[in-house]
């Protein structure tokens, strides 16, 4: 009988997964083995172990999506995820549409990451190579066993297999979730190389500013991915879910979140431990810390410890596996740190008005917020481990601190670039800053006024944040330039890591607009149409034409027409469609946007009245594209301050520049 | 051991205390329905019952009060509910044995639910229409399909979230039911 590869391919998948546990429990042994006795050859298989891991976890990979696109309904998990009639990017997408899967990809990634350390750290001494390769080895055999022993993606139904699948979640057959999950993950999983160096640095002991140096640009990459995937999941929960919103603080949301926010203190804190060899400590927790919480977000999702719409896995017996891993990491690297990690130093070498005390301020606070975020996320469930009931903690509780302590960490951004290392005079910040903040002052006062008839504060105060960072970005770009013969020559000194920072601080500046004024200034209406009525928002008229009823490849959908007049001229016809998916029967709203640069026009149906009427949604969101603007600038300047030169340089070369470091004042 | 190393060990001490607490969080079931309705009436009701050969003569609509007499079950259901589906041969399994089961069509379309209990067959003594969710909000209904037990006066005394499969049967229900009886 001639073999058939659609019949082959879910046992080579799990065969090709089995081989790289095994690859990736030699890669966690072996060069840990050879660091400690010194033997070179082994400490070089670490390279070449985590290249295979990489091989064969994709081609495992590889095998699901093909399961995926042949509609083997035999695989238990694409028959619960896919659909014949699933059109062939979303039966791709569909690979990490649930647990298995997205476990699966977070595999992927880690191994790609493994495999870019592999590479990209030629430079270092071979023993440190072969440490943080182990480490990343070491939480793949966490991950591989969890995935082969609790969560197979390719477990059979045998001897029966369904006809056909159950197809996949409607809310999840979308672009933003066919890029939303690879791109956090990326994020996510990127930790683990800095935590891999953190680590090694604790094993070895040499905690000078080399290691700092060597996990910036990994840290940054993976900061810059997680920005990007939060952004996207946002942009997600906006067309998709139907509400209007854009945040909802879900415990998934926080889970991503908090990584962020820590890994945002991370990247400063690593900037510091780099120049001026301070807070070291420190920023070694960081590391650790930002991992962990990757982890914790995996755990509280996989788990089902907290319940949420994301929480698909209801399954304790994986839950006590990840927490079981998740114990051994962060205790494990815990009690590693309390018994290396370098003790504070006496003096401190700096003074008050100094980078290092912006920086210092900008941590605390960022790790204010995370353990704010992180008690209101875990909340409930400490709530209900300590029989005080079953207790929910909403948008208040999280809005209540967030906004003002983020709008102190933003007010105090403006000073960081601006400020020297180790000392600062206050005039030099007064001769600075005065401009920008009257401009901003200006600005922000001005704005309520010609936006809209009722004058809002809180509009004023954001738009005031927002101008006070990018215009004091400016000042100090002048300044910096103000000895320059012209111009171009100025800009061409100015290293690429610093547009970089540029770039990400403006992206704050951005997604505070939007955040901001979205919340402030969007005008909904939720209104019963009947065809032929007409909606007004501010200078926007809603028409409903009519009704069509709409066959789709696996839906069928009732669509609504409606013409949107802009100060009594036609402006665009929309049309939001209320579907229902045939092989689940759930249905699924899909929004009609205008988007724009300035305000998004949103329409959603609610639900049929009777035949000539619906209940509908109108929204008009002003700058709420700017929210995931930003967040892009954010992912593009961390892409650019990875591409800086010093990263390219070999080692020793990179030795000599460090006497010059980029980031500080050009000609202080 | 210098003073200053000790106070490195506090991220590792709060860990330790989290990790406590995950652990009492795993061993409970987000799901356990709070029990408000357990030991009280079957809520209030009265609604249309779905057309269907199987059922006493002539009734068209039914309500709490004819839940008593006979410990039964209560079963929530829909053609839109997958689960449901894998649950209903072992419903009509049931029947065969002589268990009374009570249907309550949730959320459903009527024309695909009668359609479901002629090609599937019918388990139920009847099954109510509660095509608004009414009933089911004051039953507390997590989502389909869920069985509560119901005993001789009408009230609830267990209630099953997911599929009612042979082994939630004879481990969870049956003695319920046997110690009701």
């Amino acid at each position: 009988m001639a073999l058939d590869l659609v019949q082959l391919a879910p046992e080579m998948g799990q065969f090709s997964l089995i081989l790289s546990l095994c690859l990736s429990a030699a890669l966690f042994v072996l060069p840990l083995v050879g660091a400690h006795y010194g033997s070179n050859v082994l400490m070089q298989s670490a390279r070449s172990l985590a290249t295979g891991f990489f091989i064969f976890v994709v081609f495992a990979f590889c095998c699901l999506v093909y399961s995926f696109l042949h509609d083997d309904f035999s695989v238990k998990y694409v028959a619960s995820n896919s659909n014949s009639l699933l059109p062939y990017y979303y039966k791709i997408s569909a690979v990490w549409g649930g647990h298995e899967g997205s476990l699966l990809l977070w595999i992927l990634m880690l191994s790609g990451w493994t495999l870019a350390v592999a590479i990209f750290s030629r430079s270092l001494p071979l023993d440190m190579q072969a440490r943080v390769l182990a480490i990343m080895g070491f939480v793949a055999v966490g991950f591989l066993s969890f995935i082969l022993f609790t969560s197979n993606p390719f477990d059979r139904i045998l001897p029966v297999p369904p006809q056909d699948g159950s197809d996949l979640n409607p809310l999840l057959q979308d672009i933003g979730l066919i890029i939303h999950p690879p791109v956090l993950y990326m994020g996510y999983v990127g930790f683990s190389v800095v935590f891999a160096f953190a680590i090694a640095a604790l094993m070895t002991g040499r905690l000078d500013s080399a290691w700092a140096r060597w996990s910036r640009p990994w840290a940054t990459m993976a900061w810059g991915f997680l920005s990007v995937g939060i952004a996207l999941g946002s942009w997600w929960a906006y067309y998709e879910l139907g509400w209007g919103g854009w945040w909802f603080w879900d415990p998934v949301e926080n889970a991503s979140f908090l990584p962020w926010l820590i890994g945002t203190a991370l990247i400063h804190s690593l900037a510091v431990t780099e120049k001026r060899s301070l807070f070291k400590s420190w920023t070694l927790l960081l590391a650790i810390f930002t991992f962990s919480l990757s982890l914790l977000g995996t755990f509280l999702v996989r788990s089902g410890v907290l319940t949420s719409v994301h929480a698909f896995a209801n399954d304790p017996e994986r839950g006590i596996f990840i927490l079981g891993f998740f114990l051994v990491v962060v205790g494990g690297s815990l009690t590693l740190f309390a018994l290396r990690a370098p003790v504070v130093r006496g003096s401190a070498g700096f003074t008050l008005l100094s980078r290092e005390t912006f920086l210092l301020g900008n941590n605390i606070l960022l790790t204010i917020l995370m353990i704010m975020v992180l008690i209101g996320t875990l909340y409930p469930l400490v709530a209900d481990a300590l029989s005080l009931g079953k207790i929910s903690v909403g948008p208040p509780y999280f809005n209540l601190f967030f906004l003002p302590l983020m709008g102190l960490l933003c007010l105090l951004m403006a000073f960081g670039p601006l400020s020297n290392w180790k000392r600062t005079s206050g005039m030099q910040f007064v001769k600075l800053l005065w401009k920008p903040w009257s401009i901003s002052l200006a600005i922000a006062l001005v704005f309520p006024l010609v936006y809209r008839d009722q004058y809002e504060i809180l509009a004023a105060l954001t738009v005031f944040i927002a101008s006070w960072i990018v215009t004091a970005l400016v000042a100090d770009l002048l300044y910096r330039l103000r000895n320059s013969e012209s111009m171009m020559v100025g800009l061409k000194k100015l290293s690429v890591s610093y547009f970089a920072m540029i770039i990400a601080h403006a992206g704050i500046a951005v997604t505070t607009v939007g955040v901001g004024l979205t919340s402030i200034y969007t005008e909904q209406r939720d209104v019963r149409m009947e065809v032929g009525q007409k909606v007004t928002v501010v200078e926007y008229d809603f028409i409903l034409n009519k009704l069509t009823h709409i066959d789709g490849p696996n839906y069928s959908a009732e669509e609504a027409l409606i013409t949107v007049m802009k100060d009594g001229k036609f402006l665009r016809e929309m049309k939001p469609q209320k579907r229902r998916y045939t092989a689940t029967g759930s249905t699924m709203t899909e929004v009609a946007l205008d988007v724009g640069l300035f305000r998004d026009l949103y329409v959603a149906m609610g639900e049929p009245l009777n035949e000539t009427a619906w209940a509908m949604r109108v929204h008009l969101k002003p700058f709420v594209r700017w929210i995931w603007l930003g967040a892009l600038m954010m992912g593009f300047g961390a892409v650019l301050a990875v591409a800086d030169k010093r990263y390219r340089k070999p080692v020793k070369q990179e030795l000599l520049a460090v006497t010059n470091p980029v980031g500080k004042l050009v000609n202080e | 051991m210098n003073k200053q190393r000790l106070f490195l060990f506090i991220p590792l001490i709060v860990f330790a205390l989290l990790a406590v607490l995950f652990w009492r969080g795993l061993s409970l079931n987000p799901n356990e329905m709070p029990s408000a309705l357990l030991n009280k009436p079957v809520p209030a009701f009265e609604l249309p019952v779905l057309p269907a050969p199987e059922n006493p003569q002539g009734l068209v609509s039914a309500n709490h009060e004819m839940l008593k007499g006979k410990v039964s079950l209560l079963n929530v259901w829909a053609t839109w509910c997958t689960t449901c589906k894998q649950e209903h041969e072992f419903l009509n399994t049931l029947k065969a044995q002589g268990v009374l089961i009570y249907g309550i069509n949730y959320k459903d379309n009527t024309e695909d639910a009668q359609r479901w209990l002629a090609e599937l067959h019918n388990p139920y003594v009847y099954s109510v229409l509660d095509e608004d969710g009414r009933l089911g909000l004051n039953l507390g209904v997590f989502g389909a399909p869920e069985t509560y037990v119901i005993d001789k006066q009408g009230v609830i005394r267990y209630k099953h979230i997911g599929d009612v499969n042979a082994q939630v049967w004879e481990q969870t229900i049956k003695p319920v039911i046997d110690s009701l009886n």
